[in-house]
């Protein structure tokens, strides 16, 4: 369970720490490289501070999902040693049919999540790196640091690739086995994630248009908004709907948009790191050029926010989407017998022990979400080959 | 004729005074150590930073509120070009900020691209032209605009010093045909002599009144003597 855990967050925190190093200006590596600093010097100077002021956050983002994962659990655990909050939720729910139960735990769970996630605001945001000019980084490390470089990749690579392919593999085989079930649930999960990158766009983009051109407090504020999505997991969020619904009307009738609007949520932190310094860039180089031409609030926003933004809008657009694609969390409270999503169909199949089946369609599940996040991403960068 | 009247403009916990007028016409140098206040001078006179006392005049009227509804051009030190639309479009934007053109004001946006030497340009991005062109393509969009009163915060500071030169011999051509009052952010004195006729010294948060270049330079006041150091020209 520990190494499934490690599988999915590798990626996140890999993809972090570049960010971090690439921001690192080429010049500091240049005045190092001028001091021929040793290797250990290199460290203390430069990348020292760089990862002590990232390390710390990605830290608690990881612990963070971690805290939430659901899916995992559920397909491996089960057992009281293996189980989490969020799966003794889900336990209360769908076994017990105990809301009060469901209720008290989603609020320890919100309670931790929340904790932490006040502990990851207080940690210093990173701070900028002083003046760069985008200049090409040359590295100038020799060739056995070359070697070292490419093993650590290749392990870390293989222990990516591998438990993904052996299931692609073995689903591509039996792809025509597949029950004729598989059509609708594509079809749901499609458009539970095209209604709920939409919904997580137009959040993403309120917000940033909203805050980005205030002081700080109002940009961590809007941080803050997009943490607290991380703090409520799909499962608490889920609890408290269907405990608000349930004296109404029969809440599985709204599986479709709770599903479409939770996973907007839980996509909208990442959409808002992605869209908020774009938004704030744009704003910050040409808003003086825009009231001296006295340009209207329409034309800039047609003309110069919507194509300077395209990209990151793509970009946010493809994980949304993919995030959602790939979701099992509220749907399996609310689903009924009948509504399928690809990872509700992969679960249940699993569940009958027809391993064959589910890594066919877990096959789907990837095509199709790699083709969504594809296709946002390509539509943000198409035309927008421009600076 | 522009008149600062008794002005005082805050931003942060930096002020700025100046009271003085500049005649319709005059080419003036805004001079001074970095910090002193040069930039918010011409935000004030632009429009971007609100008075704290005073007003600025125009022609003895307020001017208004709106920076873009002020009898002024401004071109900045980047970012005066958006870098996804073409050299016509950013040219084009001064006359119509909606974007919507007639025919006959393309062919105006047109000739302002010829007149800077730039009219094989038109369809090209921002990113295709050299620096120079850049400043040309900015050069136009003022020319279009054709306001009496033009702001430069120091464009072309980041060309060489031939280009520069050339630059600001181009700028001084097309103001001095239209007429167009113009101050001009420098930290080159051999700018300033070169392009203007007077100079504004601008330090410890107050600008002075205009004073004709050519003495000022000769018999520099204290503030001045510390900012040139050796170079006097």
């Amino acid at each position: 369970m520990i190494l499934a855990h490690v599988f999915f967050n590798l990626p996140l925190v890999t993809r972090l720490l570049l960010q971090a190093w690439m921001a690192i200006p080429a010049e500091r590596f240049r005045v190092a490289e001028s001091l021929s600093a040793a290797p250990w010097a290199y460290f203390r100077l430069i990348e020292g501070p760089m990862l002590r002021s990232t390390v710390p956050g990605a830290f608690l983002l990881v612990f963070l999902l971690c805290l939430t994962s659901f899916v995992v659990a559920l397909a491996v655990g089960g057992g009281p040693r293996g189980t989490t909050i969020e799966l003794a939720i889900y336990q209360a729910f769908r076994l017990d049919f105990d809301l009060g139960k469901a209720a008290s735990l989603a609020l320890v769970q919100f309670l931790i999540c929340g904790t932490v996630s006040l502990l990851a605001f207080l940690v210093p945001l990173p701070q900028t790196n002083g003046l760069g000019l985008d200049r090409v980084l040359q590295r100038l490390d020799g060739w056995r640091h070359r070697l070292w470089d490419g093993f650590w990749i290749s392990i870390a690579a293989a222990f990516l690739v591998l438990p993904l392919g052996a299931v692609l593999f073995r689903g591509l085989r039996h792809l025509l086995e597949l029950p004729p079930q598989i059509l609708a649930a594509s079809v749901t999960s499609l458009t539970i994630a095209i209604i709920s990158t939409a919904l997580c766009l137009a959040m993403a983009l309120s917000l940033s248009l909203a805050f980005a051109r205030r002081g700080a407090l109002a940009r961590s504020l809007a941080e803050a908004t997009g943490i607290l999505g991380l703090a409520s997991s799909p499962l608490v969020v889920g609890t408290g709907l269907f405990v608000l619904i349930f004296p109404y009307a029969q809440p599985m009738a709204f599986a479709l948009p709770i599903t479409a609007s939770v996973n907007a949520m839980m996509a909208l932190p990442f959409a808002l790191r992605v869209l908020m310094p774009a938004v704030q860039e744009t704003y910050g180089d040409y808003l003086h050029l825009r009231m001296s031409l006295g340009m209207g609030r329409w034309i800039w926003a047609k003309r110069i926010l919507g194509p300077r933004l395209r990209r990151p809008i793509g970009f946010s657009a493809g994980l949304a989407a993919a995030l959602s694609m790939g979701d099992l969390g509220v749907i399996a409270l609310f689903a009924d017998p009948d509504l399928q999503t690809l990872p509700l169909m992969l679960y249940r199949l699993m569940g009958a022990y027809r391993m064959d089946q589910a890594a066919a369609t877990a096959v789907v599940l990837v095509v199709q979400s790699l083709f969504l996040f594809w296709m946002f991403d390509r539509g943000g960068r198409r035309h927008a080959a421009f600076g | 004729m522009l008149h600062l009247d008794r002005l005082a403009v805050q931003q942060g916990g930096f002020s700025l005074r100046a009271d003085f007028k500049i005649a319709a016409g005059d080419r003036v140098a805004v001079i001074g150590p970095s910090g002193g206040g040069k930039s918010s001078l011409l935000n004030a006179i632009a429009g971007f930073l609100a008075p704290r006392v005073g007003q600025v005049l125009w022609n003895g009227q307020p001017m208004p509120d709106h920076p873009g509804e002020r009898p002024l051009s401004i071109l900045f030190q980047d970012h005066n070009l958006f870098p996804h639309l073409t050299v016509l479009d950013n040219v084009a934007i001064g006359l119509r900020p909606d974007m919507r053109l007639l025919v006959s004001q393309k062919a105006q946006a047109l000739a302002a691209l010829d007149q800077v030497g730039l009219s094989d340009k038109a369809t090209a991005y921002p990113r295709d032209l050299s620096g120079g062109q850049q400043g040309r393509a900015g050069l136009a969009r003022v020319l279009l605009r054709q306001r009496p009163l033009l702001l430069l915060d120091e464009p072309f500071a980041a060309l060489g010093p031939a280009l520069k030169d050339e630059m600001l011999e181009i700028t001084r051509q097309i103001v001095q045909q239209a007429g167009v009052t113009t101050l001009m952010v420098t930290h080159d004195p051999q700018d300033a002599m070169s392009f203007a006729e007077y100079a504004i010294l601008v330090a410890d948060g107050h600008a002075d009144a205009p004073a004709p270049i050519g003495p000022l330079f000769h018999e520099p006041p204290v503030a001045l003597q510390a900012y040139l150091g050796r170079r006097a020209p």
